[in-house]
């Protein structure tokens, strides 16, 4: 399977195989402003199986929640068909309302405030900001 | 001091030394109380209690009103507007419009940071949840401190619920920044102290008797174990006596040793203990009045000299 290599924006590379579909879930991309493919289960030397996403013409997405998701894949900007740069991913050390609490006695059960998450080890265990409760990215939205 | 406008919510939102400060006023107000009875006249402490605890309420209210100033608040959300579903930020919002500083109590954990996240005044933290309540552990250390002087060299045991007891987690933490302090954690299998509060210590063992581990004890913090944290009515019944504390079992331990418990109890520490000199748990409470007439001191920058 072969899709044509883009001429400016971004590609995500050696995501989780089968991580992709929800990397775009908490993307939220505009599709209005350039197109998106999503290719699953690419043959990786590296990893055996990997997805990867290609953005045409969108240029910046969400460092923080990609990080979060995925902290192996790669971001590969490309300008005029070259790669001109690429960005490693790393655990973010705070993410707002991308987790969300699920301790039923926490503060946020009830007011309206962000559900904000600091980073509390390198395996991606967050602690809530405000009843120290542990979540992971995979207990959802 | 620099502790003006601070708030306190979590029980290491003070450095040790911060801790020490509020200490040597609590003990100084001790000594001379007729020396601060005005020093927050025309100040004002609402205390904002979401669930009721008549216990700290009072002492805060107290303890404001021995520093000559005036307590406004609410002690059940029910006779209030927070009842007809108004946010902490906006009950918070026009609290301050009022007041100089707030006590706050919510069933909700993280409640007083989002209170203090909006606010403009300082905010204590008077419980949320099962999670904080820094002032009853300035209680517990204030009264350690007035009788052993120093915590270093303290054997200290903690009995019971070490599982789900805030106040023991609070007082671990707290604790495990002095040196020298060793602890013996008391509890059956199922309510052991949680791994991220053992992470904190390093000196400790755990032990599941009581009347073995009291010999070795400076000080024996009793804390209640309810039957509802069992799985099963058997594990509770064959184990509650074990923590439990009582004349005979007072025998085995050392002359000078301090037994504390955060209060209300129910049958923990039976009745047989209370006159015993080591009972310091009801001196503990009008400690708890001092140390609270210190913060209050501190949070709205009064220094006294
Ligand atoms: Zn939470």
């Amino acid at each position: 399977m072969e899709i044509n290599s883009i001429e400016n924006g971004l590609v995500i590379d050696h995501l989780r195989a089968g991580s992709g579909l929800r990397v775009l879930e908490y993307l939220d991309i505009d599709t209005e402003r350039g197109s998106v493919a999503l290719i699953m289960n690419v043959s990786s030397n590296k990893h055996g199986k990997k997805d990867i996403i290609k953005l045409e013409n969108i240029e910046s997405i969400d460092i923080n929640v990609l990080g979060l998701i995925d902290h192996n894949a790669t971001i590969i900007h490309i300008r005029n068909g070259k790669i001109i740069h690429k960005t490693k991913l790393s655990l973010p050390k705070k993410v707002a309302n991308v987790i969300r609490c699920k301790n039923p006695r926490c503060i946020t059960s009830i007011e309206n405030v962000p559900h904000i998450f600091h980073l509390a080890d390198n395996t991606g265990k967050y602690r809530c900001e405000y009843c120290d409760n542990f979540g992971r990215i995979n207990d959802g939205k | 001091m620099d502790l003006q406008g601070r708030n306190l919510i979590a029980p290491l939102d003070l450095t040790v030394e911060e801790m020490e400060q509020i200490f040597n006023l609590a003990e100084k107000i001790i000594a001379k109380p007729q020396d601060y009875a005005e020093v927050c006249k025309g100040n004002l402490l609402a205390t904002l209690f979401y669930e009721p605890s008549t216990r700290t309420r009072l002492s805060f209210e107290a303890a404001m009103l021995r520093l000559g100033g005036q307590v406004i608040g609410f002690s059940e959300p029910g006779s209030s507007s927070v009842s007809k579903g108004e946010s902490i930020a906006d009950t918070i919002h026009t609290i301050a419009s009022y007041a100089d500083i707030a006590v706050m109590r919510h069933p909700k954990e993280g409640a007083a940071l989002v209170a203090a996240r909006r606010s403009g005044i300082p905010i204590i933290n008077a419980g949320d949840g099962g999670h904080f309540h820094p002032t009853q552990t300035l209680t517990d250390l204030l009264t350690i401190r007035l009788e052993k002087k120093d915590f270093s060299g303290i054997t200290i045991g903690l009995c019971g619920d070490l599982k789900f007891g805030r106040t023991v987690h609070s007082l671990i933490c707290a604790f495990a920044r002095y040196s020298g302090v060793k602890f013996v954690l008391i509890s059956p299998d199922e309510l052991r102290v949680p791994e991220y509060v053992l992470d904190e210590i390093s000196d400790y063992e755990e032990v599941r008797d009581l009347s073995e581990a009291l010999p070795q004890l400076d000080v024996l913090y009793m804390t209640r174990v309810q039957r509802e944290r069992f799985f099963n009515e058997d594990d509770y019944i064959r184990l509650k006596d074990s923590y439990i504390l009582n004349a005979a079992k007072m025998r085995f331990a050392k002359e000078d040793l301090m037994v504390l418990h955060p209060l209300p109890r129910v049958n923990e520490i039976s009745t047989d203990v209370d006159d015993d000199p080591r009972a310091f748990y009801f001196r503990q409470m009008k400690n708890g009045m001092y140390v609270r007439m210190a913060l209050l001191m501190a949070l709205l920058g009064k220094e006294i000299a």
